[in-house]
């Protein structure tokens, strides 16, 4: 089955219910470990990309779109990271208007690499490339979505143990320990939302 | 419960609060656009441009610093969060004056991402743009390139815009920024959390009669948690730091700053300041500068951050160049 136009003017509106939801939670466990305003990031920047991604004739576009008003909604650290994950997905996308569903699982392998490349991680850092570079690699591997979704998560729960050494949480040390990272919580979310419209 | 805050609506707090500065600052402030606040007077043809900016929440810092002899520019964040790349680059665009532009801000992830993505739309425009981040808060890290920028900023920034203003070159100004910014130590302490216009929950939880200290300022993780303690104790816990770090020889020269975190009044501050000069005059150091006050705050929190910057002739005579902001002045 095609994953169309109208399919990501869906989903960018799951993404924006779903963090508008996520919204408050998200921010306790930022409190935790950070500055308690990644669920505040996250809701702004999905409902600014849903926004901006109707009415719009290829998915390319749509990505292109949902990147720029992401990141002019939210700056902080999601804005840089989100708006490269998304223009990295208009890349793979392509001038089309529907790209056929066995290709999707690549969007997922082109966001993590734009995340990776924008935010200087790697895997074991207690960042959102937890959860987005085992989802990435399980894409690449031709898993299904429920299993490239259960790749992301347990990405995600690893973080708990993980000594954060990269963004605000890494001033923490060893405080760090036991919570997990919010942005790999919400970029679970993220790859949920996708794996519900697209298995 | 919700914390109690004067607002119209969570969501519109940053742009309310920028409509009441320009209306309370006209002579001083304009816009460039909606997120970008510009001086009236100071940039000019040949100048280096000094931009400087981070998320809101922190007022007076960045925009209250903003104005001639400081920066030329700010780019305004949501709360607690960097600017996107736009508000960057229409600051810069807006203020350089052809000698390029030095970008000066906070040492956090989010910002330094954004504001390289602006150093590379403005590339294409053929504008160069270099950064000198800010690193004072020595609890933050052991390693000052990893550290975090909190109240220092405002003296760290003076200097900058003050060699700015004298039409120094873009090397030499980014020199004196860097050189200013290795010499300015920071480290505050928290007694109750503040919450985001948004959520209006408390960003953290500390038990009554706890204090944190080294916390940052979005309420980040100090380096210890204990009982609060007299105002004394805390101001030598926070001295003996920064001087065992600064190892200045004595006689020398500092400037001084008592911060209050935002709902700490200066009553408290001016008790911190007491004891701080009193420790300072025992280690033959002299306060050539003495700022007490709010000046870069985390909302509501309640707390204080001491900062100490260790001057030489260049930089002494830098924070004494006039400079004339909305909401700070000197000469």
């Amino acid at each position: 089955m095609d994953f169309t136009t109208q399919d990501l003017t869906d989903l960018f509106a799951n993404l924006a219910g779903r963090m508008a939801a996520e919204r408050d939670a998200l921010c306790a466990l930022d409190g935790l470990i950070g500055d308690a305003d990644h669920g505040i990031a996250m809701e702004q920047g999905m409902q600014a990309a849903a926004a901006a991604v109707p009415n719009l004739a290829t998915l390319q576009d749509q990505f292109n779109a949902a990147a720029k008003a992401f990141l002019n909604a939210v700056g902080a650290s999601s804005g840089p990271l989100y708006a490269t994950a998304f223009m990295r997905a208009a890349k793979t996308a392509g001038p089309r208007a529907a790209m056929p569903g066995a290709e999707t699982p690549d969007l997922i392998t082109a966001m993590a690499e734009g995340i990776a490349h924008r935010g200087k991680a790697e895997p074991g850092q207690k960042t959102m490339i937890d959860a987005w570079h085992p989802a990435s690699e399980a894409a690449k591997s031709g898993a299904t979505w429920p299993e490239i979704l259960r790749a992301a998560q347990s990405g995600a729960d690893a973080t708990a143990q993980m000594q954060a050494s990269l963004g605000r949480a890494a001033r923490l040390g060893e405080r760090s320990l036991g919570h997990k990272d919010p942005g790999a919580v919400s970029a679970c979310m993220i790859i949920e939302e996708f794996a519900k419209v697209l298995s | 419960m919700l914390t109690q805050k004067l607002i119209n609506d969570g969501n519109h707090a940053v742009d309310e609060m920028l409509r009441g500065v320009l209306a309370a600052h006209p002579k001083h402030l304009t816009l460039a656009s909606p997120r970008a606040i510009v001086a009236k007077h100071g940039p000019r043809p040949g100048k280096v441009a000094l931009v400087i900016g981070g998320g809101s929440g922190h007022e007076p810092t960045f925009l209250g610093f903003v104005g001639k002899g400081l920066a030329d520019a700010a780019a305004v964040g949501n709360v607690f969060a960097s600017p996107p790349p736009q508000p960057i680059v229409d600051a810069a665009m807006a203020v350089h004056g052809g000698a390029g532009v030095l970008f000066m801000y906070g040492n956090y992830a989010g910002d330094v991402m954004n504001f390289d993505m602006a150093t590379e739309l403005l590339e294409m425009e053929d504008i160069e743009a270099r950064t000198v981040l800010t690193t004072d808060d020595i609890a933050s890290s052991p390693d000052r390139s990893k550290r975090r920028g909190v109240a220092g900023n405002v003296f760290i920034f003076k200097v900058a815009g003050a060699a700015a203003d004298l039409m120094l070159p873009l090397d030499e100004v980014a020199r004196i920024a860097a050189h200013a910014n290795a010499r300015t130590y920071t480290m505050g302490v928290a007694l109750s959390a503040c919450s985001l216009p948004q959520t209006r929950r408390l960003n953290f939880d500390l038990p009554a009669g706890e204090m944190e200290i080294g916390m940052g300022i979005h309420g980040e993780p100090g380096i210890r948690r204990g009982p609060l303690k007299p105002a004394n104790d805390v101001a030598d816990e926070i001295i003996d730091a920064i001087l065992a770090e600064m190892a200045a020889p004595k006689g020398a020269n500092v400037a001084v700053l008592v911060n209050s975190l935002g709902s700490t009044p200066l009553m408290e501050l001016y008790i911190l300041y007491a004891r701080v000069a009193e420790r300072l005059a025992a280690a033959d150091l002299t306060v050539h500068t003495a700022l007490v006050g709010p000046y870069c705050t985390s909302m509501e929190m309640a707390g204080a951050s001491i900062t100490i910057m260790h001057l030489d002739e260049e930089l002494a005579q830098l924070l004494d160049h006039p400079c004339d902001c909305a909401m700070f002045r000197v000469g």
